[in-house]
């Protein structure tokens, strides 16, 4: 597993990619149960350069409306982290492009952190993003067993992030940083208006060590283009969501979103 | 034993932060400065000359005669429901606001689920001419409607929370997500010993004026100078926490919670979680948690929407844990009927979350010579309803 740990495909990616990081969230087990590989062979086909894939919680706390009621649907639907593994257990290698897992604490507490690690790297996870794991108790459980599993570790900054954080962040992440783009939950319209220009650009200048990938409200190409202009990528989840919920067609469906973002897709 | 919380924001292996980022330099700052801000002579000069002068304490200590005699030893009611706005909820409120000023905070939220922590919320906002917004689930707002019509008269705005299972956890996710985007000038008050560091304990300290008041009550009031045991109602935890505070560390003391059962215990509709709880993270505190084994938090059930809540405060679990504090439980049923026998036998109208505490007191454990205290917690007004509609079905057997 070591090995594994050396050669990820998170950082190839970030090392070959030549333009801005397309990457995009989507809820397991959504919208019908068994999507989950759908979308994301979907996403990949339409050039796609990452997937964040959300295991769904009962109170998800930083997410609006939209990843609500996708969470709220997997479940329904009768998604958990053990059906997830076996769904994923089909994962590679049809899907070759970086896959992180993406959810609340809660769950993976219950599952077992050291055998959730275990059942990520069986099945061939890239990342973890545990937003409300606090980083204390990262250092001291879950650092090290990451490693040894060969997942990357993301960690979060927000226009309130000190800077002194940020550096710390910056550090402890071994995948990116996730830059979330605003003060708010997740799906609300992003605006790159000046104040956001001054962050984006203030992290720009820091010259962190970790890729820097935006997130939350990205929704169509100018937002996009516009919030990763110094940054190295952006990631959709809410605005993709919202094509999926109503889509009867997801292959063609998630090309014709993806190409509105990015036509070179 | 160390009963308190550590240096890191936990009580044994409960509590902590576990928050998103987006929260952390709101929680970082609190947990920096609020035990400095709450010590300062001056914070607590005006902490306590606002309980005295506008909540009304001290709150009396009531020796209960005729349910004495009923239940054979003699039971002391710490009369809570005397407090401005009727219940304990206020006692933090005003803790919590002096604190958010002294932060130069301009806007308040806050959850609610019996509505007794909104009103409480409110009252302070009116009082220091602060914005106010109050998150409440839809099915509360329901069942608790003279409390939301107090918020509004009392010029806060209450938010109807229709997601999730629309009471009092979907209400506190609300306003965690109404504070994440609104990082800057807002002061979230959360109304029970819960939530991430340093809210439980913080909390724990602005409702341990309860215990404070019994320490020297008793003796100077009755023939005994400690209590044999102290009861209170447990949802999240405030009341009980506040009441039992003081005698954390006098281990003659039995400190009892009464948790609400629902329907029971094994009915699957129950609200009782230490009693059904495992370990888990909720409203970003390591607690009990009543949830499935994929660590879904499953919907709690009390007839009491302030104890209709899947979590408890991480110091209780702590409590439970060490075996310092017992809880036990009590079903809809028995408390509707305690709150009818305290009516009846002591002209006092307690409110349902009370009414638990009561329900539990036929079955402690006590002599003659054994003085109880119980934390009547709160006053019935907003509970009418329920009430009467048990009295009709009660009388038309
Ligand atoms: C009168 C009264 N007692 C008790 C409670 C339960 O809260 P806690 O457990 O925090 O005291 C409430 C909550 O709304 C209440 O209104």
């Amino acid at each position: 597993m070591r090995s594994n740990a050396l050669c990820n495909r998170i950082g190839d990616l970030f090392e070959k990619a030549e333009g801005k990081v397309l990457s995009m969230f989507t809820t397991a087990g959504y919208p019908q149960f068994d999507d989950t590989l759908r979308v994301c062979k979907a996403l990949q086909d339409a050039g796609v350069e990452m997937i964040e894939l959300g295991f769904p919680f009962s109170d998800p706390l930083a997410d609006g409306p939209i990843i609500q009621r996708s969470n709220e649907r997997a479940l329904q639907n009768g998604m958990s982290l053990s059906v997830l593994f076996e769904q994923l257990q089909g994962l590679r290698p049809a899907i070759r492009v970086p896959v992180l897992l993406m959810g609340y604490l809660n769950p993976v507490l219950q599952y077992g952190p050291e055998r959730f690690c275990a059942s990520c790297a069986e099945v061939g996870i890239d990342g973890l993003i545990l937003p409300d794991l606090p980083i204390d108790e990262y250092r001291e459980r879950y650092q090290s067993m990451f490693a040894d599993y060969g997942l990357r570790s993301v960690f979060l900054i927000t226009p309130q992030t000190p800077p002194e954080r940020i550096r710390l962040l910056d550090g402890l992440a071994t995948g990116f940083l996730y830059v979330v783009s605003v003060a708010s939950v997740t799906g609300n319209k992003l605006a790159v208006d000046d104040s956001r220009k001054q962050y984006f650009q203030r992290i720009h200048e820091m010259k962190l060590s970790s890729p820097t990938m935006v997130g939350f409200g990205i929704h169509d190409r100018r937002s996009f283009e516009d919030s990763t202009a110094l940054l190295r990528g952006g990631i959709l989840g809410s605005a993709l969501l919202q094509v999926l919920e109503k889509s009867n067609d997801i292959a063609s469906d998630v090309r014709a979103f993806v190409h509105a973002i990015r036509s070179d897709s | 034993m160390n009963y308190n919380v550590d240096t890191r924001g936990f009580f044994g292996s409960f509590g902590g932060a576990y928050i998103p980022e987006m929260l952390v330099p709101n929680i970082t700052a609190l947990q920096a400065c609020y035990r400095e801000v709450i010590e300062e002579p001056a914070f607590q000069a005006e902490f306590h000359q606002l309980l005295r002068d506008y909540v009304g304490r001290p709150t009396p200590l009531y020796p209960a005669r005729r349910l004495s005699k009923k239940l054979g030893y003699p039971l002391f009611l710490k009369r809570e429901d005397l407090n401005h706005t009727g219940a304990h909820k206020i006692n933090n409120a005003v803790g919590q606001i002096l604190l958010a000023q002294r932060l130069g905070k301009r806007r308040i939220i806050a959850e609610t689920g019996a509505g007794q922590h909104g009103v409480a919320t409110a009252t302070v906002c009116a009082l220091m001419g602060i914005e106010c917004v109050v998150y409440m689930g839809e099915i509360d707002m329901h069942r608790q409607a003279p409390n939301v019509q107090r918020m509004q008269m009392l010029g806060a705005t209450v938010r109807a929370v229709n997601s999730g299972s629309r009471v009092l956890k979907d209400a506190a996710n609300e306003a965690m997500r109404d504070w994440i985007a609104n990082p800057e000038d807002t002061h979230y008050i959360i109304g029970s010993a819960v939530g991430p560091h340093p809210y439980p304990d913080m909390v724990m300290r602005f409702q341990s004026v309860i215990s404070e008041e019994i320490r020297w009550q008793l003796p100077a009031q009755t023939p005994y100078t400690l209590p044999h045991s102290i009861i209170a109602c447990v949802g999240g935890g405030s009341n009980a926490i506040g009441a039992f505070a003081r005698f954390l560390d006098t281990p003659e003391v039995a400190l009892i919670g009464v948790e609400a059962a629902g329907k029971g215990l094994d009915s699957g509709e129950t609200a009782a979680t230490i009693a059904r709880g495992r370990e888990g993270v909720l409203h970003g505190s390591r607690t009990l948690v009543m949830q499935t084994a994929d660590g879904q938090i499953t919907e709690a059930h009390s007839i009491s929407a302030g104890l209709d809540y899947p979590g408890v405060g991480p110091q209780h679990a702590h409590l439970a844990r060490t075996g310092r504090a017992r809880y036990v439980s009590v079903t809809d049923e028995q408390a509707l009927a305690a709150a009818h026998e305290l009516a009846r036998l002591e002209g006092i109208i307690p409110a349902l979350e009370t009414a638990h505490a009561l329900a539990y007191l036929a079955e402690h454990d006590a002599g003659p010579d054994d003085p109880v205290v119980l934390c009547l917690s709160g006053r019935g007004d907003k509970d009418m309803a329920a009430y009467s509609e048990h009295h009709r079905k009660e009388m038309s057997f």
